[in-house]
């Protein structure tokens, strides 16, 4: 069975009297372990896409299974749990929390979320720090690092709890090119290493040239699929 | 729960001045409301004990009605022998009482056989008197502590007025219960201070010379008054003593004996209730300084870190976690203002009693406040503001756990 399937897929947003429709009926499958981008202007639907797979939102018809479930019966308790042992979230703005250390900000996932023993966390964590390779930042706090170590420090956060799917809406778009670049880098390591699928979204057509999988949305519909230079090597 | 606490602990920190307004704010109205409540409490112990330890007694017994005519001391209301030893079986049924005094009151007049003016005269047994009044010696000014048979204690405002010293003789004249008139004389055994209160002015005589003065044949009182082990059974000890008497009832019907706390029978009561409301206004504005200024600062955490709670909430956070998480905060802010009030507290306390605030009260002059720290006042003042605070916490702890990922995620 395929990670996420999506079937005729559909989210209007209602404004008042204004009906957005963000996404239009869309298909598509994404197996275990692929590599996956969805490329799109502004205003396209990719946040409105990501933050369905993410369980965040609920679509308005159509479809959706992620990892077996489908995400649009579960409660807000339910939800939350589900994100937190199967999906990892990597944001555009980093959104690492300022009062705890890189090192902390990587412990939280599993601290609320998963109870795992002191020993395996700590192992993990800093296993995870040097993959990214942020170890040596681990007691500064986020504002003391660049904006590429941030990221890094978010994948690891990401990773953490041994997620199935990883979600990042636009990762990149922080970020100079260079630093971007090898960010996907990063990410497409970390599927390679631990078999982790990773969808994200991104405006940018130049950084996905190594992606496995591109979707193309325009105006809430996928226009084209592509399949990059990636391969799949799992 | 650790980890919330601590990350509820750094979010404190985060912004110091306001954490360090909000609890410095706590901290003055926890100190403002103990030091009120102790120094009141102090004062009004004082009083409470200034007044029954000095003349009134904690209980006092009398006829049914005595107390209505209390202003003229009837010699016609007074309990008769065989009622005063029923009355004595009962106090010596009732655990909990220390001693008891009987005491004889009326009015008459005060001569120095030049001048003449009117006079309360106590007669007493001057031993059971002293355990029933510890602070009576005290009030001597000059002469001796203790009555003797044929002396009389006269009030300082008569012995002024009169101009009439320790050792002159004087002569006091009283209406006897038949009409008659009779006089004797006494030697002025001492001047005692006045205190303020019913009764702060009253003479005293043995109750022997009184029985003599007024021609009773056999021993008659107009009250009992009585002084309890422990003044907090007060009314435990007052209706127990009522019921043990209730048998007995006049021919209307009513119980033949009035049993009156000092209460009752002191018009300090009266400030000493006006103290308890005071207090309790006092408290009711910490609820409302420790509500308003926990749950501005939560409102405004909240409102700043929406994108926080929305990154929390979309890898995982449980809402309940994240209502905890700012409850926490809103504990520790309790908490912490508390603790400092404490602190604060002490220290003023320790303050106040170094430098011995004194004050009068009536003709009492160079009374200490000395305020003592109750261990319950504190336990439930820290209560009060710890569970306000969190309590304060709860709305915006609420909206906060409420928020959609999404939402929360998108603002700027
Ligand atoms: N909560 C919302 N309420 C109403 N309309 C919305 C909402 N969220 C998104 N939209 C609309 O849905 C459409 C898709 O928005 P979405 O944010 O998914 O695009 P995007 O591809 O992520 O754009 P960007 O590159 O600017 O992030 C847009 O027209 C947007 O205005
Ligand atoms: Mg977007």
């Amino acid at each position: 069975m395929s990670l996420i399937s999506a079937q005729d897929l559909t989210k209007v947003y209602t404004v008042g009297e204004l009906r957005v429709h963000a996404i239009k009926s869309v298909s598509f499958v994404v197996e275990r372990s692929s590599f996956v981008s969805f490329v799109g202007p502004s205003g396209s639907g990719k946040t409105t896409l990501l933050n369905l797979i993410g369980c965040l939102d609920r679509p308005t018809s159509g479809s959706l299974t992620v990892a077996g479930a489908d995400t649009s019966v579960l409660s807000r308790t339910e939800a939350a749990d589900f994100r937190g042992k199967n999906l990892g979230f990597i944001f555009q703005d980093f959104n690492l929390m300022p009062i705890l250390t890189v090192y902390e900000n990587v412990e939280y996932p599993l601290l609320v979320i998963q109870n795992v023993s002191n020993e395996e966390r700590k192992k993990r964590i800093l296993s995870l720090l040097d993959t990214v390779g942020v170890l040596d930042q681990k007691d500064k706090y986020p504002d003391q690092i660049s904006g590429g170590q941030k990221q890094r420090v978010a994948i690891a956060r990401a990773l953490v709890t041994n997620p199935r799917l990883v979600l990042a809406d636009e990762p990149t778009a922080n970020l100079d090119s260079k630093t971007a670049f090898r960010i996907i880098d990063t990410m497409h390591q970390m599927r390679d290493e631990l078999g982790v699928t990773f969808v994200f979204s991104t405006h940018d057509r130049k950084i996905v040239s190594e992606v496995e999988h591109i979707y193309t949305l325009t105006d809430g519909k996928i226009t084209e699929k592509a399949e990059g230079q990636g391969g799949g090597d799992v | 729960m650790f980890k919330l606490v601590k990350i509820a602990f750094r979010n404190l920190l985060r912004y110091k001045r306001r954490t360090l307004l909000t609890s410095s704010l706590i901290a003055v109205g926890v100190t403002f409301v103990l030091v009120f409540v102790s120094s009141s409490s102090a004062f009004k112990n004082l009083m409470i004990s200034q007044i029954t330890d000095s003349m009134l007694g904690h209980i006092q017994v009398h006829k049914q009605g005595y107390m209505a005519s209390i202003d003229s001391l009837p010699l016609t209301m007074n309990l008769s022998q065989k009622q005063y030893e029923k009355l004595k079986k009962a106090i010596l049924s009732v655990p909990g009482i220390q001693a008891y005094s009987p005491r004889i009151k009326f009015a008459g007049m005060f001569s120095n056989f030049m001048e003449t003016t009117n006079i309360r005269i106590n007669g007493v047994y001057p031993d059971k008197e002293t355990d029933v009044v510890p602070l009576l010696p005290g009030r001597v000014k000059q002469g001796e502590k203790v009555i003797k048979k044929g002396e009389i204690f006269i009030p300082e405002l008569l012995a002024k007025g009169l101009n009439v010293k320790v050792g002159n003789t004087v002569v006091v004249i009283a209406t006897n219960r038949d009409g008659s008139v009779n006089g004797k004389q006494f030697r002025v055994g001492a001047v005692i201070e006045s205190v303020t209160g019913p009764g702060g002015r009253d003479g005293y005589i043995h109750i022997e010379d009184a029985k003599e003065l007024l021609r009773l044949e056999e021993m008659e009182v107009s009250e009992v008054a009585l002084r309890l082990k422990d003044f907090d059974e007060l009314h435990r000890v007052s209706s127990e003593l009522q019921s043990a008497l209730s048998i007995d009832v006049n021919k209307s019907g009513k119980p033949l004996f009035d049993v009156r706390t000092w209460e009752a029978l002191s018009p300090f009561y009266n400030v000493s209730r006006m103290i308890e409301v005071m207090t309790f206004f006092i408290r009711l504005m910490l609820i409302a300084i420790v509500l308003i200024s926990v749950m501005n600062v939560m409102i405004m955490a909240v409102f700043e870190r929406i994108r926080e709670i929305g990154t929390i909430a979309a890898i995982g956070t449980r809402p309940g976690k994240i209502l905890y998480l700012f409850l926490i905060e809103g504990f520790f802010l309790g908490v912490v203002g508390t603790f400092a009030g404490i602190i604060i507290t002490c220290l003023t306390t320790y303050i106040i009693n170094a430098v011995e605030i004194s004050f009068n009260f009536g003709r009492q002059v160079g009374l200490i406040l000395s305020p003592r720290l109750e261990i319950e006042q504190i336990v439930l003042i820290s209560v009060i503001v710890i569970v306000v605070s969190i309590l304060a916490a709860l709305q915006p702890a609420f909206k906060a756990s409420r928020m959609e990922p999404i939402n929360a995620l998108r603002h700027v």
